[in-house]
């Protein structure tokens, strides 16, 4: 669960690093992700195995589109510019609540049957249930992919520099919008990714977005804004701080465990795990 | 520039009045209930949009998690009212001062941190809340509490025949809240707030108790919104716990403010005269079939005002007011 806490996480923590911009729908875009993957498998029998890699592709262009029709505007405010992007995604959230609600009703959802539902894996004894280990291996592999894909590659070397300065990378030529665009695509497909397995073990609703987006906010500030690796970090601290807690409280409690550590851990140390002033 | 500012300061205090008494004057005429009831709304949020705005707009904390200071106020009115039989009156003052004083205790780890972390802070603190208030058995748990109606009395705050008693004391509210604000705008806590929000560290160097300021923002703005929470307890005399302090009515209460004008004495006045009817309307018009586009409509109206007018719509007065002089 740690691991795809922080496969959420991880996005918005791209985002925010590029171009402090938190993501006030990235709840929306989970939800988004989850339905998808519930609507290739009841109409075209897709398992959310293979549907993974699509919805992620999905996400991909909404994050892009989404940066390039609010996002781009909303950074060219003059006045109050925290809020009005604040606002302009925490707006758009709203819409895409109210768009799954007219489309999708606000019935409860899940994808019955999938090829990993249900079952469990002993490893070294301890049974864990196939659809989270599954979501576990892909949230590593995806941590991967994107470390050797800004480490590795001209666009994520792009990506970093944009990060960086972005005024002195408009002289060597590259298009700060196109590498912005890019990196809303490469959140939105991480949190795609991160849906599609979730789709298989929670209910898919219109509002199931917002408890995650909560516990993602967190995460990242917990790791450090602007931090990936920490945001991956922070992804852990949550899943073990969640298990701890549902040990000793409540289910209804559970996350109060994550926030207290949240602040906990801010208040020590006000730039978070990983973070950089 | 002095002059004028002292100026502009006694014309704001005079068009206050002037539309106090006309808003005064308007249940005179206006008799039905639906439009008297988003009257109060409006006035209630205009109210606990300005007193949001006293701690994130002018001292530029911006705080995300006011629902909690609101539903302080409900509960502790609603609680004291039902298991001990105190008047709400006493319920009002019990919940501000308790808000207060957790707005600064809270105050004193959170002012450490910056931006998006004390944004984040604040949702997180007021989530706990909720969370602990839903599991409170006592408190009514995640149902809430439904408030049996008593008969008509200015004592427990309870009019059953006519909504007249809740609009005069909405109005006496968002009086109070705008002219706390401006009161604060021309004190020493408001040259320092608005130096805080610009530049903390030069305000420091330059003798501003920029710690204590920020205290004394959260103080006042918590006060007031929590007695915002204890009206609307009374008012409509059924809460639970989203409803009153979700992450979403947080939101609500900044939105006036934003969308009229961040950090101005007249944004959220103009933003919740704007937001809160069109919020009732499209809620009552298209919104009663439940499915959602009414949702849509206003998360498209965020979108664009805060795209188009990032200053909010105040900008559009006082650019015209530029124009003619």
């Amino acid at each position: 669960m740690g691991l795809l806490y922080g496969l959420i996480a991880v996005g918005l923590a791209l985002i925010f690093g590029l171009m402090d911009v938190v993501n006030f729908a990235h709840g929306e875009f989970l939800m988004l992700a989850m339905y998808v993957t519930f609507f290739l498998f009841t109409f075209f029998a897709i398992d959310p195995l293979l549907s993974a890699p699509l919805a992620a592709a999905a996400l991909f262009v909404l994050g892009a589109a989404v940066y390039l029709v609010i996002v781009r505007f909303a950074m060219r405010a003059k006045a109050n510019v925290g809020m009005v992007q604040i606002f302009a995604t925490f707006g758009l959230a709203i819409v895409m609540r109210g768009l799954a609600q007219l489309f999708f009703t606000a019935d409860y959802r899940s994808v019955p049957n999938s090829w990993l539902g249900g079952k469990t894996v002993s490893v070294v004894g301890i049974f864990l249930p196939q659809p989270q280990l599954f979501g576990a291996l892909v949230a590593i592999a995806a941590f991967g992919g994107l470390y050797l894909f800004i480490n590795r590659t001209d666009f994520g070397r792009a990506l970093e520099a944009t990060r960086e300065d972005p005024g002195a990378v408009a002289l060597v030529g590259i298009d700060k919008n196109r590498v912005f665009a890019l990196g809303w695509g490469i959140g939105g497909a991480l949190v795609g990714l991160a849906g599609a397995i979730m789709a298989t073990f929670f209910y898919i609703y219109p509002d199931v977005g917002a408890s995650f987006a909560l516990i993602a906010y967190v995460t990242v500030a917990l790791g450090g804004f602007g931090s990936v690796f920490g945001a991956f970090a922070g992804g852990i601290v949550v899943g073990l701080v969640e298990a701890t807690t549902a040990l000793v409280l409540p289910p209804s409690l559970k996350s109060v465990g994550i926030y207290a550590v949240y602040l906990l851990v801010v208040f020590i140390r006000p730039r978070g795990l990983f973070g950089s002033m | 520039m002095d002059k004028s500012f002292t100026e502009r300061r006694r014309r704001d205090l005079l068009v206050a009045a002037c539309l106090a008494v006309a808003a005064a004057l308007v249940p005179l005429f206006v008799k039905n209930p639906n439009i008297q009831n988003i009257m109060i709304l409006t006035l209630m949020f205009g109210a606990l949009s300005q007193s949001w705005n006293i701690l994130s707009g002018y001292c530029g904390q911006i705080s995300l998690g006011h629902a909690l200071y609101f539903g302080l106020g409900a509960y502790t009115t609603t609680l004291l009212f039902m298991k001990f039989g105190v008047p709400p009156w006493f319920g009002m003052l019990a919940g501000g001062v308790i808000s207060a004083l957790i707005a600064m205790a809270l105050g004193y780890p959170c002012f450490r941190l910056g931006g998006h972390y004390f944004a984040i802070a604040t949702i997180v603190i007021a989530e706990i809340g909720l969370l602990l208030i839903q599991n409170w058995e006592w408190a009514g748990a995640a149902l809430g509490i439904e408030m049996p109606v008593r008969g008509d009395s200015w004592l427990k705050f309870q009019f059953a025949r006519s909504k007249l008693p809740y609009f005069y004391f909405a109005l006496a509210l968002a009086c109070v809240a705008w002219f706390v604000t401006w009161w604060l705008e021309d004190s020493k806590w408001g040259y320092w707030w608005r130096a805080v929000k610009d530049n903390p560290d030069a305000a420091q160097s330059l003798g501003v108790v920029v710690f204590d300021s920020k205290m004394g923002a959260a103080a006042v703005s918590a006060f007031l919104v929590s007695v915002g929470g204890s009206f609307y307890a009374m008012y409509v005399s059924y809460i639970d716990p989203v409803s009153v302090m979700g992450f979403q009515f947080s939101l609500l209460m900044a939105l006036p403010a934003v969308l009229g004008g961040i950090g101005t004495l007249w944004g959220p006045l103009l933003g919740a005269v704007i937001l809160i009817p069109l919020t009732e309307l499209t809620r009552s018009y298209i919104g009663g079939s439940g499915r959602g586009v009414d949702l849509i409509v206003y998360g498209m109206l965020i979108i664009l005002i805060a795209l188009a007018r990032p200053e909010g719509l105040i900008g559009l007065f006082s650019r015209r007011k530029e124009a003619t002089r």
